[in-house]
């Protein structure tokens, strides 16, 4: 599972990468550490294509909450766009899991952090709690 | 007994007698100064000291709205003076009331511990920051200002900063000596 925050410039503001074992078939453990990695690289190809997607269609609703946007194989991206057009993206396998409630707790944690003066409108956000606190609400709602 | 006249006199006054405005706002335009700030002077030292110096001037013109509003007299002791900058002052201004403790032997010196500060809500300061910005620095600058009006010279600063993973917000007065009625330096 792999989740992305873009900005304005489909530049990545936050990537939070969550390798499930079930997605790597290798039992040999080298072989998973080198499709773990893969498995990240895989993931920003395809949010980055996703992207057009969700231009396209944000402009379709008046909903913050995209979806399901696009399928690449058995990978789902779903998306939230914010009001200030900063996207947040989710891949995932087609499982359950509130998944709009997640996004709506990441976008409240996303305006707290924007609130802080010392924090860059576009800019990546490297804090430690930050992360946390994203990782929290993962396994609460996923 | 005089406590709770002061705390009363600046209840009163929060509650009806000033304008407010909405504490994020108030929040944002702080963030933003100090923001600013940071990137011009680039060393954390000049931005304290820029942050004093504001506040001075602040505090300067501060104490005039003050002693109309409270309609305040002159203070018996220090130790009023520092009850009424707490319970009156602070309240009128921030709406809230800092505790004063720590009074030093010779009662010329105590602490103001501040618990919930207006100007730092949502703030998270930078790593490098940590160790030596003081981010509400502009408060100390305005009670030096204020107090020198009425003729305490003072010098006040933070000891501790809960910005700064310290356990509490605590700003330390110090009373230098009573000035007599003189033009102050900077008009000449």
């Amino acid at each position: 599972m792999y989740f992305a925050i873009v900005g304005t410039r489909d530049n990545p503001i936050y990537e939070l990468d969550l390798p499930t074992p079930a997605s790597s078939s290798a039992p040999n453990t080298s072989l998973k550490r080198d499709s773990v990695s893969d498995q990240k690289h895989l993931s920003q190809f395809i949010v980055h294509s996703a992207l057009d997607i969700v231009e396209e269609s944000m402009w379709g609703t008046n909903q913050m909450y995209l979806k399901v946007v696009d399928r690449f194989n058995e990978h789902h991206v779903s998306a939230y766009v914010t009001p200030s057009g900063a996207k947040l993206m989710l891949v995932h396998d087609a499982v359950g899991g509130d998944i709009r409630a997640f996004f709506v707790d990441v976008h409240e944690l996303y305006v707290k952090m924007l609130m802080n003066p010392f924090s860059e409108i576009n800019g990546s956000i490297g804090s430690q709690q930050f992360d946390a606190k994203v990782r929290a609400l993962v396994r609460k709602h996923l | 007994m005089s406590d709770r006249r002061h705390e009363r006199a600046g209840d009163d006054i929060w509650k009806n007698r000033t304008d407010k405005i909405n504490g994020e706002l108030f929040a944002l335009t702080y963030g933003s100064l100090v923001a600013q700030l940071v990137k011009d002077y680039e060393e954390y030292a000049e931005v304290n000291a820029q942050l004093d110096k504001m506040g001075y001037n602040i505090g300067g013109r501060l104490i005039e709205d003050f002693i109309a509003k409270s309609g305040t007299t002159k203070c018996g002791s220090f130790a009023e003076t520092a009850d009424v900058i707490a319970k009156v002052g602070f309240r009128m201004f921030l709406g809230i009331t800092p505790q004063v403790t720590n009074w030093s032997p010779d009662g010329k010196e105590f602490s103001l511990i501040i618990d919930e500060n207006p100007l730092t809500e949502f703030v998270e300061l930078p790593d490098d920051a940590v160790a030596e910005l003081w981010y509400s620095n502009v408060l100390c600058g305005v009670l030096r200002g204020a107090l020198e009006m009425v003729l305490l010279q003072t010098e006040v600063a933070f000891v501790s900063d809960v910005l700064r993973g310290d356990e509490m917000t605590e700003i330390r007065v110090k009373l230098i000596r009573l000035l007599d009625e003189e033009v102050p330096a900077a008009d000449e």
